[in-house]
């Protein structure tokens, strides 16, 4: 086990954020971090794959009038780490100097600590047998329940993250993260009709979380849709009213929206939304929420990378524009107040503004209510990933997908892509209904991978391209 | 500038002294060091600066029982490693008894023999400066790019190790260097655009700068005129990156590790079975001169090689790990990972005519006056890909050409088989094309289904 970070740090960290602070940088933070995660594969009845993996490492971020040096290492050394300083400082033609009076830092004051009452958690997560165990009931459960599978897979992670940040505005905090995801995925196969379907569920800051896993209804969902998905059709393509369904079918507003609703857009000059607070930008019906506080949710933080507690942000509210989601940066550059959503994938990427749990918040209807109003088009039951580009265009796959036809379900079909631009289609989600629920994800950014959750409850968007044969 | 570098020698004397205090007789290991730095403009001004110094190191014990397990870790201090190897030792309890990877038998055989100097590293105020150069000339090379919100000028030196415990060493040295300018243009009333170019080279002071700026413009501009594209069946021309990027996202057709896995559309069968037209031929060529990313060596230090996959129209080789090797009976190919479950992936693919066969064609994209679609690029190839279906759907940038005349088309995509593409290609153009993903020329594929917003 590795040494825990404590305020044993304390007089390392001021003389690092002294020597920056004196060198003439605007803001100096250091960011230290130790990572223990365990990945288990199975595959019918074996597990095939079980890897440990210990990191650790630095990341030294310094700030001159705007601009930023940013510096990784895996060396947390005394020398290491000063000489990751000094290299971020040269970037911005500073030069350390040791003249401590020439310094604005004030000192490190007492830690902040939120992970007093995580210290044992990776204790009590499930061992290597727990979780083998629990993902062979997994593929036991699918082929018991499933037909024509000719792959069965159940998947383990559980990543488990100390961080130490320090910066010269007197920040000084440690927390304790631990992400837990569980995956069930099939592959069905009858001549030449195939189906793959995968569910993945994921928490945060629950240990027991694979202990009370429903494993059978988890496998039951999976063969369900593989069942139906194996001899679905083709989906005709063309414009059409789509239904979204809710919990991961809130990747439509992550990647329609919710990512030009960072700083880093605005920085970049990609959202079109960076001059529209107060407007309206979205239908009447849409409200829209970021933030990192729900219980057990995939996004949620007791403090962000950048060591400030995070918020509930209103990002839309009945479709008007109200806030920005900021970091340190996007602060500094954009005038937009953090909101607690500094985060990045681990030491060796500078934190960015990025998205926690966001979703569409419930509306007044009954998910039949918006299948009922729509004589042809599509239902999307489950989605899979998407992408936005720097115009604003997005898409994204629908692995189970249903055609409305005279406002009732009919038979299902398959390899869809709906793609659109946010502009265009936030006005045209109409209705949303009153089942609102969250799913875990995972997304990939500036500052690489992090745990997110995306939400909604069933939605109607009036018209979009749906990409098909 | 650090010089973050393994021993060999001394990493595997102090591996060899801790895996024999833990009664651990057999091992192996891959490594890796790199210093990285990279910088990002916006409008003359840096963005931001980043250097990294990386250490990492994965390695693999077999126990008493014979079975294997595995742990990564970044820590390279002898706590670090005693602490990966006991890892390692308790996940080689779960081993996967019907798979049990062995050293590769070509461990210690030569290596091939690659040309690639280590080339000079400018350091980052001089990236800074040719980037915010690059920067500023593409930015006034036409009214409608008013940013290039995606761009970066990084170089690297970085050392790759294999190990294992019957003496086996490889090393590898090597540096590395990108630009990518990806600019974003608008015109009043008009829908913005983005495109944008990469090049690569051993060192920064290599990379043909000139080259992506003036590809970066053309991509970009060129697309600035869109109008919708009405959904339906047409004949389209790939260009070689886009064509690269499709039979990447289905190189699990190639690998024998999904094949034995079952989530390949081929199984041990379709090895000599027809799989696409038979003027087509696909190789993969790690050692091509022009990848700069070549390695002589895979994960398990099996020497890298050329291996044809498709010969006029057939599945001639899988790729293959030393256990994949293994359970078809033939030589491991040059093409594993590390891991307790070895992974196999394809390096650098070669499409080409099958020598002494013709498509009976004479298609020319710049040429053609029959109306077809030329797809430059696909988007979102993780979504939109079904690999173990065979499906694809996927966003792309292109044109609808019509008489001559090329019409850049808005949101749009293509879907198809993978199976039944390969089998529909109409022609290769002779020409074949050096892009970041490997070599291709032209191809021209007929009746692809296009959904558009007219």
């Amino acid at each position: 086990m590795t040494e825990s970070f404590s305020q044993a740090w304390s007089s390392t960290l001021q003389a690092l954020l002294q020597r920056g602070s004196g060198a003439g940088a605007d803001l100096v933070e250091v960011f230290l971090e130790h990572t223990d995660h365990l990945g288990l594969l199975a595959e019918q009845e074996r597990i095939t794959s079980v890897n440990p993996t210990f990191a650790r490492g630095a990341g030294i971020r310094v700030f001159l009038n705007g601009r930023d040096g940013f510096v990784s290492t895996n060396d947390l050394s005394v020398d290491g780490l000063t000489r990751a300083l000094d290299q971020a400082l040269a970037m911005l033609n500073l030069e350390a100097n040791g003249l401590a009076g020439s310094s604005s830092f004030e000192g490190l004051g007492v830690l902040k600590d939120y992970a007093l009452e995580k210290t044992s958690w990776l204790q009590q997560c499930p061992t290597m047998r727990d979780a083998s165990s629990r993902l062979l009931e997994g593929t036991s459960q699918l082929e018991r329940l499933g037909q024509h599978l000719q792959v069965r897979r159940g998947s383990y992670a559980r990543d488990w993250q100390e961080v130490l940040v320090a910066a010269s505005d007197g920040t000084f905090a440690r927390d304790i993260r631990l992400h837990q995801s569980t995956g069930l995925s099939v592959l069905a196969a009858d001549g030449d009709h195939r189906s793959s379907v995968g569910r993945r569920y994921g928490s945060t800051d629950r240990p027991d979380d694979l202990f009370t896993w429903n494993v059978e209804t988890s496998a039951a969902e999976v063969c369900e849709s593989a069942g139906t998905m194996l001899r679905a059709d083709y989906v005709e393509a063309g414009q059409m009213p789509v239904v979204l369904a809710n919990r991961f079918g809130g990747v439509i507003f992550h990647e329609a929206c919710g990512h030009l609703l960072e700083t880093t857009q605005i920085e970049r000059g990609t959202t079109p939304f960076a001059e529209q607070v107060g407007e309206l930008i979205a239908h009447p019906a849409v409200t829209a929420i970021d933030e990192g506080l729900s219980s057990g949710a995939f996004g949620s933080l007791s403090m962000d990378d950048e060591g400030m507690e995070p918020q509930r942000t209103v990002l839309i509210k009945d479709g008007v524009l109200q806030r920005f989601i900021s970091d340190r940066a996007g602060e500094l550059r954009t005038g937009h107040q953090r909101t607690g959503s500094g985060r990045r994938q681990s030491h060796a990427f500078a934190a960015a503004s990025r998205m926690r749990n966001t979703y569409i918040d419930a509306g007044p209807h009954k998910p039949n209510d918006l299948i009922a109003s729509v004589e042809r088009g599509l239902y999307c039951k489950s989605m899979g990933g998407g992408s936005v580009g720097p115009t604003g265009q997005f898409n994204f796959s629908v692995e189970e997908g249903y055609l409305i036809e005279n406002g009732n379900l009919t038979r299902p079909v398959k390899g869809a892509t709906l793609i659109g631009d946010a502009k265009d289609v936030m006005p045209r989600i109409s209705m949303c209904a009153d089942d609102l629920d969250l799913a875990a994800g995972y997304c990939g950014s500036v500052s690489g991978s992090i745990f997110v959750t995306v939400g909604q409850p069933h939605i109607k968007v009036d018209s979009i391209t749906v990409g098909g044969r | 500038m650090t010089n973050n570098t393994l021993d060999a020698g001394k990493l595997r004397n102090r591996v060899q002294t801790l895996a024999t205090s833990a009664g651990i007789r057999q091992w192996d290991l891959g490594a890796a060091c790199s210093d990285d730095c990279s910088v990002q403009v916006d409008r003359g001004e840096a963005k931001q600066l980043k250097a990294a110094q990386r250490s990492s190191i994965t390695v693999r014990v077999w126990n008493s029982d014979g079975l294997v397990g595995i742990t990564s870790t970044t820590d390279l201090t002898d706590s670090g490693l005693a602490r990966a190897l006991e890892g390692a030792q308790q996940a080689s309890a779960f081993g996967n008894p019907d798979d049990v990877p062995q050293f590769s038998p070509m461990a210690s055989d030569p290596l091939p023999q690659l040309d690639r100097p280590l080339m000079p590293r400018q350091g980052i105020l001089p990236l800074l400066k040719d980037l915010r150069a690059a920067e500023a000339e593409l930015l006034s090379r036409h009214p409608a790019i008013q940013t290039v919100p995606y761009n970066g000028l990084a170089e690297s030196l970085s050392t790759n190790l294999y190990l294992n415990s019957d003496g086996a060493i490889r090393t590898m040295e090597r540096t590395q260097a990108s630009l990518y300018l990806y600019a974003r243009a608008e015109e009043s009333g008009r829908k913005p655009r983005s495109s944008g170019a990469i090049r690569m080279a051993l060192g920064s002071s290599d990379l043909d700068i000139q080259g992506c700026i003036d590809e970066a413009v053309e991509r970009t501009v060129s697309h600035l005129a869109y109008q919708p594209i009405e959904t339906g069946s047409y004949r389209v021309c790939f260009t070689p990156e886009a064509f690269l990027s499709l039979i990447g996202a289905f190189s699990s057709m190639f690998s024998a590790r999904a094949v034995l896995d079952g989530v390949s559309l081929s199984t041990r069968e379709s090895l000599g079975q027809t799989l696409a037209v038979p003027f087509l031929s696909l190789e993969d060529d790690g050692l091509h001169p022009d990848h700069i990313s070549a390695s002589p060596f895979d994960g398990e230090g099996t020497p890298t090689q050329t291996l044809p996959l498709i010969e006029s129209g057939c599945l001639r080789n899988f790729l293959h790990s030393e256990a994949t090797a293994r359970a078809f009976g033939v030589k491991p190919t040059g093409h594993a990972g590390l891991g307790a479950k070895v992974s196999v992936g394809p390096d650098w693919f070669v499409v080409g005519t099958t020598p002494g066969q013709t498509s009976g064609q004479e298609l020319d994209h710049t040429r053609e006056a029959d109306t077809f679609v030329l797809i430059e690029d696909l988007s979102a190839l993780h979504a939109g890909v079904k690999a173990t279906q065979g499906s694809f759907s996927l966003p792309f940038d292109g044109w609808l050409v019509k008489g001559g005349e090329r019409i850049s088309v808005e949101a749009a995509t293509v879907a198809g088989d993978i199976r039944s593409l390969l089998t529909s290609i109409l022609h290769l153009e002779p020409t074949q094309e050096v892009t970041h993903r490997g070599v291709a020329p032209h191809v021209w594929v007929e009746g692809l289904s296009i959904t558009g917003e007219a």
